[in-house]
């Protein structure tokens, strides 16, 4: 424990430096991800294809992705700007199928009547259903949220800076402080960044925390 | 507003003819009931009116207005719409699900409000629930709300489809007697959707009876549709609502009582009716 009370200006510094890099994926990949969700959702013939075309994406192992990527990009390798992409495209990879899925749990009855009440479409779609499609998406977003605090880890291996820094550095000195300190501040992180999604989601779906419905009264 | 379909048919694009040549007249400040058994395509005939569906052929006039030249959205906007499983929006509360319409035609939110507390007592619903989700209310309330909430852009049109379907029978014969009631002050046309014989005649000042693919077996007042069905079809749709339509008359210790086809007891016959020689024991209509 002496190297974490030596090092906690290290481990700060460096847990600033991973959200930082997390969270942009994270916001830039929902971004992107619900004008294709919504596509998959609302054009049938299209879903098959953009969805399964996204989740092959996702297969792409992760420093294969950070390599390849500059030959398209232009970006250097060893930019931010090129991890920040990769790990966006794996948001939007699984995120688009949870926005898709999302936008079909939306009661068909609902929407029915938004669209009697003389809701345009576009209004409907922000008043109405993308606001229920809130709970699965958010559901999506804190598995993306998870995932990528996860895989910004991986890119100290071509050079960007995170908590995965303690991961080769405590190897390649054999602390293994160094190396758990960089394992558990990770989890930690992931876990904050879950929480907080999930406080967020309460705030604004106040409609998601009601318990069990009102006992039926004798008068109706 | 009266409404007339002219010529009106729809196939939906898989192939179904749900409407083949439906043509009819519903006169304005009148309540007509679709009655038919599910499939028979009375909720196609409603989405017409409102241009949730458009016909494939024929059309539908509002006061002599061809509604394919009306901006939906507008439409919907001056018809009220009640659907059977309320159709509320489970994000908003009772009062912002009632005040949807005047919200979205502009009306300030506090007016719009005010506006929403009002129509609760309208329809017989505490204004105590004002604040709830639809998940936190009865069916039954849900229903009032629904109805409330077509109610609130003042709309000369109402469209029910089988709105008090799945509610109990006590709450639903409340919500029939309320809407009564309602309709008597608010003197809109109706055009009310059920597959309930008893729920038709209650309600339906014309009733008009639909077979498969939108074919009218019989339209009239309920008393021409009981008094004289059109065909077989139709005397065993009237007929068949547990047998009570045909009534006769049993004398029970000294007493005329009125009895069912299954001979329960309907009532005790009115000393009025004695005296009316004939009229007594032939019953609403000999089977
Ligand atoms: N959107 C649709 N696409 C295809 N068929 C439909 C559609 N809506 C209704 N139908 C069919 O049209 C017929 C009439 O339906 P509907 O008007 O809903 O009947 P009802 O309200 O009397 O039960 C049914 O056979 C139904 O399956
Ligand atoms: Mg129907």
């Amino acid at each position: 424990m002496n190297w974490v009370a030596e090092n906690a200006g290290l481990i700060l510094a460096l847990a600033v430096q991973h959200l930082r890099l997390s969270l942009l994926p994270i916001v830039l990949g929902f971004a992107i991800a619900l004008p294709l969700g919504y596509l998959a959702h609302r054009y049938r013939p299209t879903r098959g294809v953009l969805l399964t075309a996204l989740g092959l994406l996702y297969t792409i192992p992760s420093l294969a992705l950070f390599v390849a990527l500059p030959v398209v990009t232009g970006i250097s390798v060893l930019s931010e700007a090129n991890v920040v992409t990769a790990l966006t495209i794996y948001a939007v990879a699984i995120q688009a199928r949870s926005v898709a899925d999302a936008l079909d749990s939306v009661d068909p009855d609902v929407r029915q009547a938004a669209t009697a009440l003389g809701y345009s479409g576009w209004r409907r779609f922000w008043a109405v259903e993308f606001p229920l499609a809130g709970p699965v998406m958010l559901a999506g977003l804190r598995v993306v949220a998870v995932s990528t605090i996860a895989l910004v880890t991986v890119g100290i291996l071509v050079g960007v800076k995170s908590l995965g820094y303690l991961f080769t550095n405590g190897f390649q000195r054999r602390i293994l402080e160094e190396v758990l300190s960089g394992v558990v501040m990770t989890m930690l992180l992931a876990l904050l960044v879950d929480l907080v999604l999930a406080l967020l989601g309460r705030a604004v779906m106040p409609w998601t925390r009601i318990g069990t419905p009102a006992p039926r009264r004798a008068a109706p | 507003m009266s409404i007339e379909f002219r010529g009106v048919r729809k196939a939906f694009p898989d192939g179904t003819v749900a409407v083949e040549d439906f043509s009819l007249v519903i006169p304005s400040r009148t309540t007509t009931v679709l009655l038919g058994s599910s499939g028979c395509g009375k909720t196609t005939l409603l989405r017409m009116v409102n241009r949730m569906v458009d016909p494939s052929a024929g059309t539908v006039l509002i006061d002599d207005e061809d509604v394919a030249a009306v901006d939906p959205v507008a439409l919907r906007r001056r018809i009220g719409y009640v659907m059977q499983n309320s159709g509320l929006l489970p994000h908003r509360r009772v009062a912002d699900n009632i005040a949807t319409v005047p919200r979205l035609n502009g009306v300030a939110k506090d007016a719009a409000r005010e506006r929403a507390l009002q129509l609760m007592d309208t329809v017989g619903l505490d204004r105590s629930l004002a604040d709830r989700y639809p998940a936190q209310l009865s069916g039954g309330q849900q229903q009032r709300v629904g109805v409330a909430r077509a109610l609130a852009a003042e709309p000369n049109i109402l469209l029910m489809d089988e709105p008090f379907g799945a509610v109990d029978p006590i709450v639903r014969a409340e919500l029939q007697q309320e809407l009564i009631r309602l309709r008597r002050e608010l003197e809109k046309t109706v055009v009310f959707v059920t597959h309930d014989v008893d729920e038709a005649f209650l309600l339906g000042d014309q009733v008009v009876l639909l077979q498969r693919g939108g074919r009218i077996a019989q339209a009239g007042t309920p008393a021409e549709i009981l008094a004289n069905p059109a065909s077989d079809f139709v005397a065993d749709f009237v007929g068949a609502g547990r047998g009570r339509r045909s009534l006769r008359v049993e004398e029970i210790d000294g007493v005329l009582v009125v009895v069912d086809a299954d001979g329960r007891p309907a009532g005790v016959l009115a000393d009025e009716a004695r005296t009316a020689p004939g009229s007594a024991t032939r019953g609403n209509r000999a089977q």
